[in-house]
């Protein structure tokens, strides 16, 4: 039953991948992409969550922290440059 | 299929594929919806419910199912809670100063002003007193 359940999600999550891909390609503004970008990584960490659910080993969890923190560190840093002009002032 | 009684892989099922159906809907939200300001509201659903469903899955699976005890899917979800909020926030700025350059407004845009005729704060110079503002500018 996990096992079908895994199936779904792993394919919800890619086609939401592809729908982020298409707003990141198509955005109308910066602001569109930096948004994009960031919904990315709020499904690859999904995906990871998912893929140490299916491996049934908890070090995926790692990655899933460090994706999440790093992910915020880059919409932040993009965001501060084309607010300030600068990222660390 | 694995081991351990059915009521924790019903529940493990059922809070996966809750999960991933709110981001695959955040992200045809993202795709959608007109104007950024509206776009925005589409991934918060997909980073709180959805990874929430997820991760509360991950926890319901290695502790029922597989008998271990894991903690980290609390840390990516409380560090996902906090800073969500605050990426949205700078998004919504950094929209905003977009539009005052010039750039191709949506249907919902600009968003209507403060009702007692102040301009939105992050157009504003700092305050005097506040961590932005410096005596000598």
């Amino acid at each position: 039953m996990i096992g079908y359940a895994l199936g779904f999600g792993f394919a919800a999550l890619g086609l939401a991948l592809a729908m982020n891909l298409w707003r990141l390609f198509q955005g109308p503004g910066v602001a569109d992409r930096i948004l994009a970008l960031d919904t990315m990584v709020i499904n690859t960490i999904g995906i990871i969550v998912l893929a140490g659910i299916a491996n049934g080993e908890g070090s995926a969890f790692e990655a899933a922290l460090l994706l999440a923190m790093v992910g915020f560190v880059g919409t932040v840093a993009y965001a501060k440059f084309l607010l300030r002009g600068d990222i660390i002032e | 299929m694995i081991g351990g009684f059915p009521l924790a892989e019903l529940l493990t099922a059922a809070l996966i594929v809750v999960g991933a159906s709110f981001a695959l809907i955040g992200s045809w939200g993202l795709v959608r919806l007109p104007s950024l300001m509206e776009r925005l509201h589409g991934p918060t659903k997909a980073s709180t419910l959805g990874l929430g469903g997820m991760l509360i899955g991950s926890v319901v699976f290695f502790q029922l199912v597989k008998g271990e005890w894991t903690t980290h899917e609390l840390l990516v979800s409380l560090f996902l809670f906090v800073t969500a909020p605050i990426a949205a926030n700078m998004i919504a700025k950094v929209h905003l100063h977009r539009l005052r350059l010039g750039e191709k407004p949506g249907p919902a845009d600009p968003p209507t002003a403060p009702r007692d005729g102040s301009d939105w704060a992050t157009y504003e110079a700092p305050r005097e007193g506040t961590p932005g503002w410096f005596p000598d500018e």
